[in-house]
């Protein structure tokens, strides 16, 4: 019977480019993403159909996101944010086809995407503010005596955060696929053990689809944590003072 | 003892951790269903707030699942 973990395996199609699996719902995600927005805002109806609700549900979404956690002048990182909210939704979704391969399960790729968001909040902050984006690390109100041990503790909770958000997303997603294939395990042994044990084999199934619909929930709510800590740190970009 | 033994027991003793943050998730949207049943009204706002609690809480346990990985599989 093959490993809970066989699922995570990267395998190479096309050798010479090192194009694998990972890559190829890489691009599938993002090919769903451009292809599925394209076809819904084609008609740019005032009066939207169904395909055009849902695409303008998704931007009302994350437009209200990072209008609460940023204000107005987050908005100017929209389009960073939709884009990065749609492929984490897109790729942990597509991860759900039973068969098919989850990005996002593996920590290089979610380690990446939370370099790319520290790196545009560190290098906006420091070009926006200047110097003056340290602020950052020492809030106001705070006993001088104190200031040291505040300031080391700022700097290490800013430094853990690429670290938590990427770890996050990626053991969510890792540890739900292998819950599925454990309990999809136990449906094969027990029916492979035969007889009175073969009969018990419907439990574990049940389980396995009740996990099914958890992880649904975890797949989308993770997108949605990863978009509005997103939107949390560009904030500390746009306002370093405390 | 074997020593490879001792890696599965730490993987096992790294999972009490999770646990914890099973608790602390479960903290924090009780305490938001409490406060939400007295004050429905300010619910929806706070809503978003009580899903990052919930996250930086999920975080830290997810940090010992990962410790528990890395024993288990190198």
């Amino acid at each position: 019977m093959a490993s809970p973990i066989e699922q995570f395996q990267i395998k190479p199609i096309i050798p010479v480019i090192n194009f694998t699996n990972s890559s190829l719902f890489m691009v599938g995600a993002v090919a769903v993403i451009v292809g599925g927005l394209l076809l819904a805002t084609r008609k740019r109806a005032v009066v939207p159909g169904r395909a055009q609700s849902v695409a303008e549900v998704l931007h009302d979404f994350v437009a209200g996101t990072l209008r609460d956690a940023a204000g107005e002048e987050g908005m100017k990182f929209f389009p960073f944010v939709f884009s990065l909210f749609m492929v984490v939704f897109t790729a942990n979704m597509l991860g759900m086809i039973p068969g098919f391969f989850t990005v996002t399960s593996h920590v290089i790729v979610t380690f990446s995407l939370a370099l790319l968001v520290m790196g545009t909040v560190v290098i906006y902050g420091f070009m926006r503010h200047g110097t003056h984006f340290l602020g950052l690390f020492v809030p106001s109100g705070v006993p001088a005596w104190l200031l040291p041990f505040i300031v080391v503790i700022e700097l290490i909770s800013f430094l853990s955060r690429p670290i938590s958000l990427s770890l996050r997303l990626f053991a969510n997603m890792l540890a739900g696929h292998i819950a599925l294939k454990v309990f999809a395990g136990f449906v094969v042994a027990l029916l492979g053990a035969g007889g009175a044990l073969a009969i018990l084999s419907p439990l574990p199934l049940l389980m396995a689809v009740a996990l099914m619909a958890l992880e649904f929930l975890v797949a989308a709510l993770q997108a949605y944590v990863f978009t509005v800590l997103t939107c949390i740190y560009l904030n500390d970009a746009l306002h370093p003072g405390h | 003892m074997d020593p490879v033994a001792f890696k599965f027991l730490g993987a096992g003793l790294a999972c009490i951790g999770m646990g914890l943050a099973a608790m602390g998730v479960g903290n924090i949207f009780g305490n938001f269903l409490s406060g939400a049943l007295r004050n429905p009204s300010a619910s929806d706002s706070q809503f978003a707030r009580a899903f990052i609690g919930a996250a930086l809480a999920e975080g830290l346990g997810i940090f010992c699942l990962v410790v528990a990985l890395v024993l288990l599989f190198t």
